[in-house]
């Protein structure tokens, strides 16, 4: 078992026709997913590598059953995107692109409260359930499937905790990616809730970042709801205040968003919280008695 | 991106904010005539991006033309430090002369995000011109929170609830509102990440003005505003960062001595926390990308070398799309070209063809000090840097 990913999962590509977009079409494809179609409007007709392009959504839609897709559109049009994919029904939106305004991310929000769709990201790696499938940019090749849920808001800090489970011969059910922006569609709690319903899945790996108060969240979250192990991990303990948060974003947040807050957040809701990135999966392996 | 205060005033202006009469000069004989223009009383402000800049001396009252002259001519081409620029200071190159209004209260009212609700919100207090990080610490109640959607715009009735809860009643409450709706259009707008008035002034006749502005915008929808694009002043910004931007590199400058290379922020994040988890002090933050080119990570292996504060180099590098032997020659090139950097060289390779990217790095005519994990890599590092010492 797994989230979100898994045999069932039909991929379309929007933004199949760019260079990066064919790149990783291909690399889900010979990782074992189900890729469908993709879409680039105005290029509807074509094909790329086999996998048949249209020119809306609506019409990948109708033709292929798709029901999740992966963005790689240019900032400026990747909101667009998001919002057609959702009004086309697809249930989930994996979205890579990284740069998106705020302001176009807010309109996206508004726009999915009205519909039932699951946006992963932007800004992230994507979801794999190692094994099965995987909609996103990860290298397949250091995963193993297994037992270890992960939710961070990095890509190659996703990558490594990954391989220390890896090499710990723990595997990973699925992980998430959901994303380094400020405005993102699925939190570290909708993950966790999906990963407590799993039951593969025996324990998970979080990994926060400075800003925002997302992971404080998740603690509280977790001590309500949560039983089995959760180790977790927040990188931006020495980065300068100031420089990613904007002044009167620090005081919104209301001293909740530097590491050490988080850190103690964690700790007072039983997280296995961890100093040392390198200890991340060993941490885990600990809580399992492994 | 950042800009100074009398664009943001320029801007606030489009939206029908008031603000005090003023002009910006760098030359000192100027500031005397525009000061003449406003009836010989004037306030001469210090330009630069960072604030606290009355801390430091940056903002003084001239009380003829003449002063304004001399205070000008004091304030500009100084090393301004204030609690901010840290303190090496940022030099002053343009001041903005100003009509000197009388005081009788000030506030702080700000736009920003609020991410926990996912959306825009007027934050503002009736203890102007102090920090309002101390009161959001000390008296949180003292803040006054409106959120709006962004969408629909700051409704009328939002705006009098702020003006009203701010204790402002009669035609400055209605003056408020007006400042408080022209702010939140603005930030909307204009893609802002903050827009501060700090102080919002009242003046003995009860009219309210916008003494002070600060501008933040989002990077990424700068693509939409080329005129936020002009008013960018690269003095404002470290030089190395700037150079950084121009490959394409997220980079930040930081206190200490060992210099990074990661591919990925949450990862270069990560490292610098190990480095200071070993005892170590990390010179800065630097994102090579995702997907690490080799153009890319040469180049950002010249900027870290080229920093005199540098004793030894970190490169902590996990390939995904990237692959890590491309990433060794990108290393290796700029090594080549540079000849001998005289600094020890740690690399950590893993991922995507790693035992090609090791092969590289053995291969090469430089003795790089090889680690196989994270904690290794900075344990090294950190030990080089010690042995220098």
């Amino acid at each position: 078992m797994a989230i979100w990913v898994n045999e069932e999962t039909r991929l379309v590509v929007q933004g199949i026709t760019g260079k990066e977009g064919t790149f990783h079409a291909l690399g889900c494809r010979d990782y074992g997913t189900n890729v469908v179609a993709g879409v680039t409007p105005g290029k509807g007709g074509q094909e790329v590598e086999g996998v048949p392009v249209f020119d809306s959504m609506d019409q990948a839609r109708d033709k292929t059953g798709c029901n999740a897709t992966m963005i790689f559109v240019p900032p400026p049009f990747a909101a667009d995107a998001i919002m057609e994919a959702a009004a086309a029904g697809i249930e989930l939106v994996v979205c890579i692109t990284e740069g998106i305004p705020v302001g176009d991310m807010l309109k996206v929000k508004a726009f999915l409260r009205d519909h039932p769709t699951r946006l992963v990201g932007p800004n992230c790696p994507g979801v794999i359930s190692p094994g099965v499938a995987k909609i996103g940019i990860m290298p397949g090749h250091i995963h193993l499937p297994g037992r270890v849920g992960v939710i961070s808001r990095s890509g190659t800090l996703t990558y490594e905790a990954v391989w220390q489970l890896t090499n710990l011969e723990l595997g990973q059910s699925t992980c998430v990616g959901i994303g380094g922006d400020p405005i993102n569609g699925t939190s570290f709690i909708d993950a966790l809730e999906a990963f407590a319903a799993d039951d593969a899945t025996e324990a998970v790996i979080m990994m926060g970042e400075i800003g925002g108060s997302a992971e404080e969240e998740a603690a509280a979250w977790v001590q309500a709801n949560y039983d089995r192990p959760v180790v977790g991990f927040i990188a931006g303990r020495t980065a300068p205040p100031g420089r990613r948060m904007g002044h009167a974003g620090a005081i919104v947040a209301g001293g909740k968003g530097t590491a050490a807050a988080k850190m103690e957040a964690m700790r007072e809701a039983g997280i296995h919280v961890v100093e040392s990135p390198a200890e991340m999966g060993r941490k885990v392996a600990e809580a399992l008695g492994a | 991106m950042k800009i100074h205060e009398y664009q943001a005033k320029e801007i606030l202006r489009r939206y029908g904010a008031a603000t005090p009469r003023g002009r910006v000069t760098a030359d000192p004989a100027e500031a005397a005539s525009i000061c003449e223009e406003f009836g010989g009383r004037c306030v001469v402000k210090a330009q630069i991006h960072a604030g606290g800049r009355g801390k430091g001396g940056g903002v003084k009252l001239a009380g003829s033309p003449a002063e304004a002259q001399e205070l000008a001519a004091s304030i500009l081409g100084m090393q301004l430090v204030t609690p901010q620029t840290g303190p090496e200071g940022q030099e002053v190159r343009k001041v903005l002369v100003e009509e000197a209004l009388d005081i009788a209260s000030e506030y702080y009212l700000a736009v920003t995000l609020d991410r926990q609700i996912g959306a825009p919100i007027i934050m503002a207090s009736a203890a102007g011109g102090m920090n309002i990080e101390e009161v959001a610490e000390e008296n949180p109640d003292a803040i006054v929170r409106e959120a709006f959607d962004p969408h629909l715009g700051l409704q009328p009735f939002q705006a009098r609830s702020v003006a009203s809860r701010l204790g402002l009643s009669g035609g400055t409450a209605r003056q408020a509102q007006k400042l408080i709706a022209a702010l939140a259009r603005t930030y909307v707008e204009m893609d802002a990440s903050l827009a501060e008035i700090n102080p919002m002034l009242v003046t003995g006749e009860g009219d309210v003005v916008a003494l002070d502005a600060k501008m933040n915008f989002d990077s990424n929808a700068l693509f939409r505003h080329q005129d936020v694009r002009e008013m960018r002043d690269l003095a404002e910004e470290n030089a190395l960062e700037v150079e950084a931007g121009r490959y394409g590199l997220n980079y930040i400058k930081l206190d200490g001595n060992i210099g990074c290379m990661v591919n990925g922020a949450g990862l270069a994040m990560a490292t610098m926390d190990i480095i200071k988890l070993y005892g170590g002090a990390p010179a800065n933050f630097l994102d090579v990308g995702g997907s690490a080119s080799q153009e890319a990570v040469a180049n950002a292996f010249r900027l870290l070398v080229g920093d005199p504060n540098v004793k030894a180099v970190l490169i902590n590098i996990f390939g995904g799309i990237a692959r890590t032997d491309r990433i060794a020659g990108g290393v290796v090139d700029a090594l080549a070209e540079l000849g001998d950097v005289g600094i020890p060289v740690v690399v950590r390779l893993e991922g995507t063809n790693v035992e090609k990217g090791r092969e590289i790095l053995h291969s090469a005519d430089f003795d790089f000090i090889v680690a196989s994990q994270m904690g290794d890599a900075a344990e090294k590092a950190v030990a080089a840097v010690k042995e220098l010492a």
